[in-house]
């Protein structure tokens, strides 16, 4: 039935004065957008096949590409607006589940965007980067009510095993078969490079990687593909996926187009099998058994690395954290509903979940209600997108963050939102060794190191404002923030004034 | 306006502290002195005195100072204090009328002694039941505030500058072998004598002067253990830390400096291999109680005295010695009017603590 088509979303825009018929775009586009029609004598382009990507139009040695957004349109209505319309005839024609990726694009409130940081003026003084020291340095893992003393009156180290970065950033899970060998060895060089961490993500740990060990946290998903006894003592943390906040509910979901003999090999699952994993834990039904699993990780590791439980925010985050800080975890992750993914159903990625900085505030001073916040570590996730964010999310409670889709766009990333296609041009989120290639783990790795560096400069010119200069005195200092445009509630629940307060 | 504990308000300041080694007695007039000179570090906005060994008819009993607003905040207040200790005496603390203090809360002072029956039925220790007295009873009954509470020791403070409020305290009547003090200088203030320091629990005070930029940080992790910070200033905060380190961690003076003006990890990393164990352990444990910004604090405790700058040094303190006495300052005009010869004079150094307590036999 023809109502199928549907004009598309955006167009590919050639000037033909400037196109000199390189065919670079066309070699560049695996989607397979470009083309040369013989019968006009010029390159011409399938607006249908069109991710954009922005691939050709950066590569296109003459400028001769831009992608703009479509004025084509249905009779405007406010309620059944064209992506509503579009997908309905989407559904209607294959019905199947809507996927997407990367993190919600809908337009909810962005707190962060409604928070301000202060600064000193007058009664203290600011402090100078560049002129005094300035920490960045912190731990990340649990810590004992009190201190203990040995028979000389010493103090006892009486700390457990904890991870130790220099800054307050670490990169979030994303799994080998999700994004590709290279992107993994330039976050894995990036983490080493920097003093921080990265994450495996659900699909095990690429031999070649182990050499990282020790700034690598290893994922245990639902799936526990790629779990193995030498694989949990290669992490310097191990860390217990019980929900991701791009996909509350539900587990990872990775095409079989995906799976290739590397992939396979690393995930212990057959070649070009889907690998879905179930949604619950089938070990987990609650959280005693949480508790059973962290001290299963920990005893098949000898208590010598910190464990991490990353759940997604969801309405009663408050509660859960709690749960799992007294369940013997080390470090809990929070990721927000902004989080990407490399694959999810879009009706939930687009309504399920809450924003990172609710249930970041909501969970920092429900531990400290409970007394029990300095038991365990908190990092903040989905979606930091700046070093202010950084400041506000440290000032609001957490220890450190995480980032991806910051860090994938740092690697090239256009975010297109088209990675469970398997077929990214920048060799990202894809396994097809002539895509892969266009990504080069070293200048990849670079990049990275450059922005975590270039934010935490940023970082610490923000805290020498303040007159702060240990990253230790900005976590939960929420006075050093006020709301802007927020109601009394979402105030409340931020635990912040609003300016001029 | 908004009542001070509703909203935080910065402050600058001058301290004052003078400590006999030997235990012998200062009369209240040398701190008067040696904080007076100065004036210009005050603005009229609150002044005020920690004193030790001044009740020795009393050691052994609890010395509590209390403002009241109310005979009816004073009979709430006393009814909650005789259901849980037994008190010795009371009266109203003596004062003079003096133009610089103005008309101020009802005063009181009671030595009293915790009820063994119910410490007992609440297996806490007397320092233990104590703090958590004094901390109710300023957060539940409006009105009553306790300002001093510890033993053999007191806490004079109103609004006005610190000279003035000596005058009105009568202090040269007392004789102790510790004083500390402490001129205000808000950048605004209700004007309520409990916001005026020095802050005190239990047998700690603190003077402060400065303005910590960890303070929620800070404010919001000792909350947890059963503090209520009611004041909103930085003293108030720095106190409770000292008490929860040192009486309920049991931490050393010495490791608590570590911990609130921790020395650098550049400085920590090239330190020998145990200090830096010690180090790494310490801001670990405690890394939410490191304190930032400016502050100059003398710490006033049973026995002894502690002065501490914060690590970068960003206010200004210095100290001198001379035979058993040892002075601190925010100026060192306070310490010459006192004694113009001193046998040694420095300036603290940040992160460095100066501390001296009575010699083995004193007391």
């Amino acid at each position: 039935m023809s109502g199928d088509f549907l004009y598309p979303d955006y167009e590919i825009i050639r000037d033909f004065s400037r196109c000199t018929v390189c065919h670079d775009c066309e070699r560049q586009c695996a989607n397979g957008c470009h083309s040369y029609n013989e019968k006009l004598g010029r390159m011409v382009a399938d607006n249908a096949k069109c991710v954009v990507c922005h691939r050709c139009v950066s590569m296109c040695p003459v400028s001769a590409l831009k992608i703009v957004k479509t004025d084509h349109t249905f009779k405007q209505n406010a309620n059944w607006t064209g992506d509503v319309i579009g997908d309905i005839y989407r559904q209607a024609g294959s019905g199947g589940v809507l996927l997407s990726s990367m993190g919600n694009p809908q337009k909810y409130p962005i707190y962060w965007d409604k928070i301000l940081i202060n600064a000193s003026q007058v009664t203290n003084p600011s402090i100078d980067p560049l002129r005094e020291p300035m920490e960045t340095k912190l731990f990340l893992g649990g810590r004992p009510d009190r201190v203990e003393y040995d028979e000389k009156g010493q103090l006892k180290d009486n700390l457990p095993v904890h991870l130790s970065t220099q800054v307050p950033v670490l990169f979030s899970a994303m799994s080998y078969g999700s994004i590709s060998r290279n992107a993994h060895e330039a976050l894995a060089k990036a983490a080493a490079a920097l003093g921080t961490y990265y994450n495996t993500g659900e699909g095990g740990l690429h031999e070649d990687f182990y050499q990282y060990a020790d700034n690598t946290i290893v994922q245990v998903a639902s799936g526990r593909f790629g779990v193995h006894k030498r694989y949990l003592d290669a992490g310097a943390a191990i860390e217990i996926k019980m929900g991701q906040g791009a996909k509350p509910g539900i587990g990872g979901h990775l095409p079989g187009s995906k799976i290739t003999e590397d992939v396979s090999r690393t995930r212990m699952i057959p070649e070009g099998t889907d690998a879905i994993s179930p949604a619950p834990h089938h070990d987990i039904y609650s959280i005693e058994d949480l508790r059973q699993l962290v001290y299963s990780l920990k005893e098949a590791t000898s208590y010598k690395k910190p464990i991490i439980v990353k759940i997604a925010a969801v309405h009663n985050v408050a509660a859960i954290a709690s749960g799992i800080a007294r369940s013997g975890a080390d470090i809990i992750a929070i990721d927000g509903f902004r989080g990407g993914t490399g694959a999810a159903p879009s009706r939930i990625r687009d309504n399920v979940g809450i924003p990172i900085e609710l249930a970041l505030a909501a969970v920092d001073e429900r531990l400290r209600q409970e007394g029990i916040r300095n038991n365990v570590s908190i990092i903040a996730g989905g979606s930091i997108r700046s070093s202010a964010d950084i400041v506000k999310a440290i000032a609001l409670g957490a220890d450190a963050v995480y980032i991806a889709t910051a860090a994938l766009l740092a690697l090239g990333c256009h975010l297109c939102r088209a990675c469970q296609l398997g077929r990214c041009n920048w060799g990202i989120a894809t396994q097809r060794p002539d895509l892969t290639a266009r990504l080069d783990p070293d200048a990849g790795a670079r990049r990275l190191v450059n922005l975590v560096t270039a934010w935490n400069h940023e970082i610490k010119e923000m805290m020498g404002g303040m007159g702060i200069n240990s990253i230790e005195a900005l976590r939960g200092n929420r006075l050093m923030l006020r709301g802007i445009g927020l109601t009394e509630k979402e105030l409340s629940i931020l635990g912040i004034k609003h300016a001029g307060e | 306006m908004l009542k001070e504990g509703e909203v935080r308000i910065p402050a600058g300041c001058a301290i004052s502290g003078i400590f006999s080694r030997a235990g012998k007695p200062i009369s209240g007039g040398e701190i008067v002195s040696s904080i007076s000179t100065m004036h210009d570090r005050s603005n009229g906005l609150g002044g005020g005195f920690a004193a030790y060994g001044i009740y020795p008819e009393y050691p052994e009993h609890f010395a509590f100072h209390l403002f009241y607003d109310s005979d009816a905040a004073k009979r709430a207040c006393e009814a909650e204090l005789k259901t849980f200790f037994t008190v010795a005496d009371e009266g109203p603390i003596p004062t003079r009328k003096v133009p610089g203090v103005g008309n101020g809360p009802i005063i009181w002072r009671y030595f009293a002694a915790p009820r063994p029956e119910k410490m007992e039925a609440l297996k806490m220790d007397e320092q233990e039941y104590t703090v958590r007295f004094v901390l109710r009873i300023n957060r539940d009954i409006g009105g009553a505030y306790i300002f001093s509470s510890g033993k053999n020791m007191g806490v004079f403070k109103a609004v006005g500058f610190p000279e003035d409020v000596g005058e009105f305290y009568k202090l040269e009547s007392y004789r102790g072998y510790s004083w500390t003090a402490h001129g205000r200088y808000p950048t605004n203030t209700p004007g309520w004598w409990g916001g005026a320091h020095p802050f005190a629990l239990g047998q700690y005070t603190i003077v402060h002067n400065g303005e910590i930029s960890s303070y929620d940080a800070n404010r919001r992790f000792i909350e947890m253990f059963g503090y209520h910070c009611s004041l909103l200033t930085d003293t108030e905060v720095i106190t409770y830390v000292f008490d929860y380190l040192n009486r309920v961690q049991g931490l050393s003076l010495e490791d608590i400096a570590l911990v609130i003006a921790a020395p650098f990890w550049e400085e920590i990393d090239c330190m020998p291999e145990e200090q830096k164990r010690k180090l790494y352990y310490l801001r670990n444990m405690f890394a939410s109680l490191l304190i930032t910004g400016p502050f100059s604090i003398i710490l006033g405790f049973d026995k002894g005295i502690m002065a501490l700058n914060d690590r970068l040094k960003l206010r200004s303190m210095v100290a001198g010695e001379k035979d058993d006495r040892l002075y601190i300052a925010s100026e060192e005009c306070a310490i010459r009017v006192l004694a113009p010869q001193l046998d040694k004079f420095y300036a603290a150094q940040g992160g460095v603590p100066i501390i001296a307590r009575l010699e083995e036999g004193t007391n």
